[in-house]
């Protein structure tokens, strides 16, 4: 399952993360994932507490979510609009020469520590 | 209350990979050394469409196999006793793709010595694969027939990331509602760049195109300084 590749390669990076800050404990690992990521959070999150619990470090810690909104711009008219409602063609002038601009992210935001 | 204390790390997750990639991507370069990544859903043909066609490529090019199966290593043996060419086993550990460093270390078990091609077949799935960058200088997909010609719609990521698509399975178009036309829209909707060739693994129809296609794409690379 494509989640739980996903879940070690967070967990190799929080663990970096908190040796360089000298931290003994996580508590939450905060994830901006963007709606259009390939990444389904609810599957990231079984995934997590399975592997989360199996590292001293993470033990208990909580996965946190922030969905990002996609946002697709248009070549044609220069305007900007929501991807997940209106797709590869633009709703101000009906060109289909857009481009995802933000929503594909998969990304740490931060590590909280308590 | 127990007072929290943050720490931003504001980090790709694919961020290490992508510079692993890049890194094998360039290594390669200097050995000039092909490597084609090769995906697709499980049972498209990967493995047979590879037998075909490396049999018309072995005497223009020395090459070597890649096959990244979760837990056999029925397709390496079944490459190597097929065409005689050099083919290992990766294991994947469980993994739903390969990332460059698992394929930077099997690289490191192959005899590579004079080789101009390698190929991985990586592991049978359309959404993973697609994530991660193995460090290859091309990749390629092959759809089949009975898997339909919307994949591209349901698929983004991984039409976009091919700069071949390969639909395997030609001779079973007519008991299939596969259309070839709509296919090839949906393909340039997701990367207008992507070269198209239609194949039989069975029959052997178009091989010969899919043949000098790759030999095509590994002499333009070796000729190419730019291309790194
Ligand atoms: N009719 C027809 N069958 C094909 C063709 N190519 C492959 N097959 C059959 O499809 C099945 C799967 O082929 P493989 O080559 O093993 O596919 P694969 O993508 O390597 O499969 P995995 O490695 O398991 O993901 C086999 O039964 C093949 O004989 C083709 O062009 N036409
Ligand atoms: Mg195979
Ligand atoms: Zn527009």
């Amino acid at each position: 399952m494509h989640e739980l590749g996903i879940v070690f390669y967070i967990i190799r990076d929080v663990k970096k993360a908190a040796e360089e800050n000298g931290v003994k404990h996580v508590s939450a690992v905060v994830m901006n994932i963007g709606e259009v990521s390939t990444v389904i959070p609810e599957y990231l999150d079984d995934c997590w507490r399975w592997a989360a619990d199996k590292e001293e470090i993470l033990k208990g810690a909580q996965l946190k979510v922030n969905r990002l909104e996609a946002v697709s711009y248009c070549e044609d008219c220069g305007q900007e609009y929501e991807t997940v409602r209106y797709g590869k063609t633009c709703p101000h002038c009906g060109s289909g020469r857009t481009y995802l601009l933000r929503g594909n992210e998969v990304e740490i935001k931060e590590i909280e520590v308590s | 209350m127990e007072e929290v204390k943050i720490i931003e790390i504001k980090k790709s997750v694919f961020g290490e990979n992508l510079r692993d990639a890049e890194e094998l991507r360039s290594e390669l370069k200097e050995k000039g050394i092909f490597l084609l990544n090769l995906m697709s859903s499980p049972g498209s043909g990967k493995t047979t469409t590879l037998i075909k066609t490396l049999s018309l490529l072995k005497d223009r090019l020395r090459i070597a196999v890649m096959e990244a199966d979760i837990d056999s290593d029925v397709d390496a043996r079944k490459i190597r006793e097929a065409t005689g060419i050099e083919s290992i086993q990766l294991h994947t550990g469980g993994m739903c793709h390969l990332d460059a460093e698992m394929t930077r270390q099997g690289l490191e078990n192959l005899p590579l010595e004079g080789v101009d091609l390698v190929i991985l077949e990586n592991v049978g799935n359309l959404v993973c694969p697609a994530e991660f960058d193995t460090g290859s200088c091309t990749n390629a997909m092959i759809l089949s027939v009975p898997e339909g010609h919307d994949k591209p719609l349901k698929y983004p990521l991984m039409f976009s990331v091919c700069d071949t698509v390969i639909i395997n399975k030609t001779d079973v178009l007519e008991y299939f509602d596969f259309d070839m036309e709509k296919c090839r829209e949906y393909v340039h909707m997701r990367n207008p760049r992507a070269h198209i060739i239609p194949v039989s693994a069975k029959t052997g129809e178009g091989i010969p195109e899919l043949a000098d296609w790759i030999y095509k794409l590994v002499t333009n690379w070796k000729n190419d300084s730019s291309y790194a």
